[in-house]
């Protein structure tokens, strides 16, 4: 698949202070984002993940690298044209209602009347603001905020969306319909990069992923092949046993009434407790194998850096 | 069409701000009150009228310009609407001049509106309207564009209320620069003059849009001190203009 997106050698330092001095953010970022997938950009707090949007999309200016978008120039209007972005936090014009500020974004891409207004609907309707089209942005919560951000984003059919933390506000029904918009846009074959503190979700919609620690990305590829399928260990919830009779076992957590809770370690203590169990003539009511998660690499390798 | 839609939002946003109606209503205020100075003064009363008329015009259209215009782009970068605004396939010069020609509109309204109540007052007076007000009315307009453009090139770097100060401090310097003039022909040649002529020439002469004495007391004016004034504010804006592009091209917006 061609690249979308080509950072090359990324460096951006910024002078800070009264006397000023020199804090290095990005230490040459290099990354590729090809077409169709949902990239997850992943950093801790001031890592350097929005200034590497912000760089990409010319609000700042790096001191060294190259940045392609769609093989032109970062800068240039045709690289732009076929993007879209959610800066974290969004404030927007709050004195303009919900469709005036769409249509004030569509006549940026030029879009004539007809055709923003049609826009403008659907738009409102996929984000689920069409009741509020005639409200003032400043009436609107930090939710709403959030969808209506990214309505703008997609106003002009963007084959490339840059979203900084899209799902940062939102109460759970809000980033499960979010989450849900972001698939059905890979689905219609568009390009995400998802800068996201939660990872949970990038684990769950993402196809690649890339994590930034003091401004360098120390590991990127496909999640599956960061992600081990190695069972790290295994939850049991089981009766019909006394607590202590388990201790050679495994973990017990906690019981409640007859039902006691289980962390078995080894793989092959789960044969012995099942028979153990059975001869007793006891109960397995759950067993759940907990692999590697993107949060317990995410964990491991800051702490590493 | 970029530039155009920015425009608008920019006078949307200016025309949702209460600070405008405010100056609007003391201006109102002012030209009122005109009346009632006129009214007890022994002598010429619609001279009264027309002098503080006029003044008022100029002095709260410029307060409006600067009031406004020193807050567009900091208050874009400060509430970060610039971020989502930049990203988009438009060009930073496109952004600031869009800013500019909506604050301009603003004014425009604003003065065709102050100067026809003012205008109204004149009439109930002498029964005529006089084409010299409505010409130094438009000087006076000529003479906000320039200072929106100052306010907007403050606004590039700094804070509503230094840009405010620095841009106040134009006008000033604008209005009282001429004293240099004066004092360059009573210079001998020298080193100094040659300073001071520099000087002269670099600062602000705001008295070149001020027609109101002749326009009051009926004085006649080459139609050539029009169009230099009138070149002398259009070169000057574009001036302004190019520095402020020049320092918004190479902001990063942190």
């Amino acid at each position: 698949m061609a690249a979308v997106l080509r950072i090359e050698n990324l460096s951006k330092a910024f002078k800070l202070g009264f006397i000023p001095r020199t804090k290095e953010i990005l230490r040459g970022i290099s990354l590729s984002v090809d077409s169709g997938e949902i990239f997850g950009y992943l950093g801790p707090n001031g890592a350097g993940k929005t200034t590497t949007l912000k760089c990409v999309l010319g609000l700042i200016f790096p001191d060294n690298g190259l940045i392609e978008i769609f093989g032109h120039p970062h800068l240039s209007l045709e690289g732009k044209e076929r993007i879209g972005y959610l800066p974290e936090n969004p404030y927007f014009y709050e004195y303009l209602t919900a469709a005036e500020f769409l249509d004030f974004y569509a006549q940026l891409f030029g879009l004539r009347k007809k055709g923003r207004e049609e826009k403008i609907r659907s738009l409102l309707r996929l984000v689920g603001l069409e009741k509020t089209r005639g409200l003032q942005l400043r009436k609107f919560s930090r939710g709403m905020l959030q969808r209506i951000g990214l309505a703008q984003a997609l106003v002009n059919d963007p084959e490339l969306l840059f979203l900084d933390e899209p799902l940062g506000g939102l109460d759970p029904l809000g980033r499960k319909e979010v989450r849900d918009i972001i698939i059905r846009l890979r689905q219609e074959g568009k390009t995400v990069l998802l800068c996201s503190h939660i990872l949970q979700d990038i684990e769950m919609i993402c196809d690649h992923v890339a994590i930034i620690v003091s401004g360098k990305i120390i590991s990127q590829g496909a999640l599956q092949d960061l992600i081990s399928e190695k069972i790290l260990f295994t939850e049991v919830t089981l009766s019909g046993l006394a607590f202590d009779e388990l201790i050679s076992l495994g973990e017990p957590l906690w019981a409640r009434g007859e039902k006691i809770f289980l962390r078995v370690l080894h793989e092959e203590n789960i044969e012995k407790l099942t028979v153990l169990v059975h001869g007793r003539k006891g109960k397995i009511h759950s067993l759940v194998p907990r692999t590697e998660t993107l949060e317990d690499i995410f964990v491991g390798m800051v702490k590493q850096e | 069409m970029k530039i155009k839609a920015i425009a608008i939002n920019t006078f949307r946003e200016a025309i949702r701000d209460r600070v405008l109606y405010l100056l609007f209503f003391f201006t109102v205020v002012a030209l009122l009150f005109s009346r009632l100075l006129a009214m007890l003064t022994v002598g010429d009363r619609v001279k009264i009228i027309k002098d503080v008329g006029l003044a008022s015009i100029s002095l709260f259209g410029m307060l409006m310009a600067i009031l406004i215009g020193t807050g567009l782009v900091y208050k874009e970068i400060d509430k970060k609407t610039v971020f989502t605004l930049i990203s988009k396939p438009i060009q930073r010069w496109q952004f600031l001049l869009g800013k500019f020609f909506g604050l301009v509109l603003t004014l425009f309204i604003m003065t065709v509106l102050m100067s026809l109540i003012f205008i109204v007052i004149v009439f109930l007076h002498t029964s005529k309207i006089e084409g010299r007000l409505l010409l130094a009315v438009l000087f006076i307009f000529i003479e906000l564009v320039l200072i929106t453009a100052v306010a907007i090139l403050f606004s590039c770097f700094s804070t509503p209320i230094l840009s405010s100060l620095f841009s106040v401090s134009f006008y000033l310097i604008g209005h009282f620069s001429w004293g240099l003039e004066t004092l360059l022909l009573k210079t001998k040649p020298g080193p100094t003059k040659v300073l001071l002529q520099g000087i002269y020439a670099l600062l602000p002469d705001l008295e070149n849009f001020n027609f109101k004495t002749e326009a009051v007391y009926g004085l006649a004016v080459q139609p050539k001190f029009y169009f230099y004034s009138a070149l002398y504010g259009i070169v000057y804006t574009f001036f302004i203009l190019m520095l402020a592009v020049l320092i918004f091209k190479k902001r990063d917006f942190v």
